[in-house]
């Protein structure tokens, strides 16, 4: 069976965001930027699948910039066997992305999607489960656990109040929760094997989709800063103060 | 540790050195140094992982990597454990010389299990009367039947009794530097005695010893390049030895410095932050200023020596004595940030000082890199 691992290149989750001067989008000039930290999950648990047996080709594929090659690149060290880049210059919204997906998959026939709940930069979390609707294959979503049984997946999902079991057909698509596995990191030979693994580049402007935006994004803004905490010297007074302050209660 | 220039794969070999530097190194590193633990099984890991064969040449089985590359990688890994770090970086340039002037068939025999972590290695020059002086070694090999039998002391030699691979300098031949070749010689042979573990300022995690040969017997292809070569093939070793060393000052003195950062922040005397007081703030933005400064020279000379420039032992040379220098006064300021904290070792900033100062000692101390500056300097 093969299995699809998508790789986005955000932003590095450990460096402060910041918006430009004229509040439009999050300032991506000559910041750090990596993989995905939930499509890096997803890319372990795709390579763990492999050494169980369940798995015999791992396919990373990337929607973005030339830069995005390297993206890719860093899935090949940790030992994906190939790679497709979908060249696009612009930041494509979650509809097209399930979109140009599908159309891989058509191509691909993999048994098994894998993907990260969400991209930490649009936190969107869409893409995974409007794929698996164009596919219409099972879904798993916010995955903690999957083990692979011929024909089926069975996953845990991370949902509020507990975890939830099921049983998917392959093939299916999942998405990655935090818990799912550490990811590893590449060996200095695998990074240097990765650079002679196959990667073809796809134009976008050739697959004959529609990518057009429907989402229009009216402001950006940073979080308040947290303010300085006050300790209270009863239960009485914190009660009012949720009240009457935080007007939670 | 960015530069502008910095190329994604070089990117791709730090974050790795930085991952194993956090999970593999840095928990253990205080253990390690209190408990002066040798740790083997964590040098076979890095080996895995590829630090062990860094600039070894791709041709005798190693990774190939510039000189450039290798310093930013072991500046990461010293973040994690200085000494242990500084002990590969050892491994590495007995690995390359091996690599690059032993015969075919020792080559065969030795370097592969030491690319792997298998079996490590030992740089053997100095002698309890031969230290900076080393060109006036007495260490003897006397040429007998199908080899040379090696008689003398070593001292200070870094990993001795727990390493399998040594390549020893000895004299074949007159007095002075052109006497001596280079030779790779069997831990275990017969006639080699350790002495004890020497007790340490730092450097814990890797045990120091004296060796003594007794008739030692070495086969004539464990000879490297030429008789009389030697002391040529052990100074060029020690021009990237010096990189390396400075390269393990540096990603330590980084370390020193992230630590006071989070630290000025968090102490507060008399009201407020320590940040908050224009003192920390001016030596914070020194501390930066000389990494700055360091990182820079270190990797300059590093590309002196990928590019095998006329003046890369001049370059190199200059970089050790500046770097090892700075980055001990760095990690001194990062202590003194820390008050009375930075010199209890539940903080790790003073194992950084004690591992720091061999720096300006090994490799050729920081005078005699100075004596190697003013000698080229004033050639021209
Ligand atoms: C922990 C540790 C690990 C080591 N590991 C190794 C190893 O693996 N392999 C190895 O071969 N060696 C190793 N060494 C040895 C190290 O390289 C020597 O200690 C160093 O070269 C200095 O030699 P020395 O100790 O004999 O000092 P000396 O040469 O006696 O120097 C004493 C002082 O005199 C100064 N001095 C000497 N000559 C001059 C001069 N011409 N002009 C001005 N000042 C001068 C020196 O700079 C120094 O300050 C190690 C040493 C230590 C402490």
């Amino acid at each position: 069976m093969k299995a699809l691992v998508t790789c986005k290149r955000v932003l590095d989750p450990y460096i402060k965001a910041r918006i430009n001067a004229d509040g439009s989008a999050v300032n991506l000039d000559n910041v750090k930027m990596a993989m995905n930290p939930f499509d890096e999950i997803a890319v372990e648990e795709a390579l763990r699948l492999k050494e169980a047996g369940s798995v015999t080709e791992v396919v990373a594929v990337s929607i973005g910039g030339p830069k995005s090659e390297e993206t890719l690149r860093q899935a090949l060290a940790m030992g994906a066997d190939r790679a497709i880049l979908v060249e696009s210059d612009q930041d494509i919204e979650p509809l097209a992305v399930a979109k140009v997906l599908k159309a891989v998959c058509d191509e691909e026939q993999p048994g098994l999607v894998l993907m990260g709940k969400q991209a930490i930069d649009g936190d969107s979390n869409q893409a995974g489960q409007m794929l698996a609707g164009m596919l219409n294959w099972a879904q798993g979503t916010f995955i903690s656990e999957i083990k692979i049984d011929g024909e089926t997946a069975n996953v845990t999902r991370e949902i509020d109040g507990g975890l939830e079991k099921l049983s998917l057909k392959l093939p299916a698509v999942v998405t990655a929760d935090l818990r799912l596995n550490e990811p590893r990191y590449a060996s200095l030979p695998n990074i240097m094997k990765a650079k002679k693994k196959p990667l073809d580049k796809k134009p976008l402007a050739d697959m004959g989709i529609d990518t057009a935006k429907r989402i229009e994004i009216v402001g950006l803004s940073e979080p308040a800063e947290r303010q300085a905490g006050v300790m209270v010297d009863s239960v009485a007074a914190l009660v009012e103060k949720l009240k009457t302050e935080a007007k939670v209660i | 540790m960015n530069t502008l220039d910095q190329t994604e794969e070089q990117a791709a070999f730090l974050r790795s050195a930085k991952e194993f530097a956090e999970q593999s190194l840095k928990p253990f590193a205080a253990q390690w140094d209190e408990e002066a633990i040798f740790p083997v099984d964590t040098l076979k890991a890095a080996a895995d992982m590829g630090f062990m064969s860094l600039y070894t040449p791709e041709s005798a089985g190693g990774l190939g990597l510039s000189r450039e590359d290798s310093a930013l990688i072991f500046a990461e890994l010293s973040k994690g454990c200085t000494s242990t770090a500084a002990y590969m970086t050892i491994h590495n340039m007995v690995a390359w010389m091996i690599g690059n002037w032993a015969t075919e068939q020792a080559r065969d025999q030795y370097l592969p299990s030491a690319l792997t972590g298998d079996t490590l290695c030992s740089y053997c020059l100095t002698e309890p009367g031969a230290g900076s002086d080393a060109g006036n070694l007495q260490t003897k090999a006397e040429k007998v039947d199908g080899g040379y039998k090696l008689n003398g002391s070593k001292v200070f030699i870094s990993g001795a009794g727990s390493t399998h691979t040594l390549v020893v300098m000895a004299r074949t031949g007159g007095a002075g530097p052109k006497g001596v070749s280079a030779l790779i010689v069997e831990a275990n042979s017969d006639g080699i005695r350790y002495g004890k573990k020497e007790d340490k300022m730092g450097w814990n995690s890797q045990p120091t010893r004296q060796i003594h040969f007794d008739d030692v017997f070495v086969p004539d292809q464990n000879l490297m390049a030429n008789e009389g070569d030697g002391f040529t093939l052990a100074m060029k070793a020690l021009d990237g030895g010096r990189i390396n060393i400075a390269s393990c000052s540096l990603g330590t003195a980084y370390a020193a410095y992230e630590a006071a950062l989070a630290y000025v922040k968090d102490r507060k005397q008399f009201g407020k932050a320590i940040a908050e007081f224009q003192n920390t703030q001016f030596v914070l933005a020194d501390m930066f200023t000389e990494l700055e400064v360091c990182k820079n020279m270190l990797i300059s000379a590093a590309r002196h020596l990928d590019a095998a420039h006329p003046d890369a032992t001049l370059q190199c040379a200059a970089a050790k004595r500046f770097i090892t220098d700075h980055c001990y006064d760095v990690v001194d300021k990062a202590l003194q940030l820390h008050g009375g904290y930075g010199y209890i070792k539940e903080y790790p900033i003073e194992r950084h000082l004690r591992d720091l100062r061999v720096h300006r000692i090994l490799e050729g101390t920081n005078e005699i890199m100075r004596s190697i500056v003013a000698r080229r300097i004033l050639a021209d």
